[in-house]
């Protein structure tokens, strides 16, 4: 188990370096794809089998496939790099580094990868989120509901041709 | 078995991509997906921290993040293209009437 998650998560991370680095927004959503498909992957390998599936259909399906017909819709080409950001790569840089290490310190200071140990594997599968969903979270899982039909009707009124 | 600092180390280095796109890519697409990236990452956070505690709390939350992510998407592509049809680009440098 361990040496595939290893494998995926430096898939994952190359994926999301394309994601950020490529200029055709066309390449980076295919890579965005890959990213998604290897963290299924690693959501199986810790045991959340009905959440790696959702991940695949809803995420690198549905998700996904908006993002590339809109690229298509509107023929995003080659982004044109621009000197009006320069505020971004000077300040932005640096404190984006700061902020990944303090990160990175304070997940090594507080799990020391020799101490936290798993517990039993829990039964993940879509009877047993499906009960604690039904049970437990009813009233999120109604709300978002009624945010999906926003969000539905949102997105037909924004899209009309005349806003 | 993968010790869950390493497990953390990769959903802090997604993000960290992800928030790095946010800042400096210009192409409002391109940083709608870096948006979608640093959700995984939290997502993968919230597994790793379920499959730990032996508690499926943290699955139930990245399911409303993925219904949530879903529908940002759908509302977000669909103002990106009024944006578009307003201004014709889709670089954010275009994108600057409520900039002071």
């Amino acid at each position: 188990m361990a040496p595939l998650f290893y494998i995926f998560a430096v898939l994952a991370i190359l994926a999301a370096l394309s994601v950020v680095l490529q200029r055709t927004p066309v390449y980076s959503a295919l890579s965005l794809i890959v990213v998604l498909c290897s963290l299924a992957v690693v959501y199986l390998l810790l045991g959340a089998e009905f959440l790696a599936v959702i991940q695949v259909i809803i995420y690198a399906g549905a998700i996904m496939v908006l993002f590339v017909l809109v690229i298509m819709l509107l023929n995003a080409r080659q982004e044109t790099p621009s000197d009006r950001s320069r505020l971004a790569r000077w300040l932005g840089a640096p404190l984006l580094l700061v902020f990944l290490g303090e990160l990175l310190f304070a997940v090594w200071e507080r799990f020391p990868a020799a101490t936290t140990r798993a517990a039993a594997l829990p039964d993940a599968g879509p009877r047993a989120v499906g009960a604690l969903l039904f049970r437990n979270y009813v009233l999120p899982f109604e709300v978002t509901s009624i945010l999906i039909l926003v969000a539905v009707l949102g997105a037909v009124v924004l899209a009309k041709k005349r806003l | 078995m993968v010790p869950l600092a390493h497990i953390l180390a990769l959903s802090v280095i997604l993000f960290g991509l992800g928030a790095a796109g946010f800042v400096f890519r210009r192409n409002i697409i391109t940083i709608f997906m870096c948006i979608e990236l640093m959700l995984n990452a939290v997502n993968l956070a919230f597994i790793g921290f379920s499959r730990y505690l032996g508690n499926l709390d943290g699955q139930i939350f990245v399911f409303f993040v993925i219904v949530v992510a879903a529908a940002e998407a759908a509302v977000g592509l669909a103002i990106i293209i009024a944006v578009y049809r307003n201004r014709g680009s889709l670089s954010i440098d275009d994108f600057d009437s409520m900039k002071l």
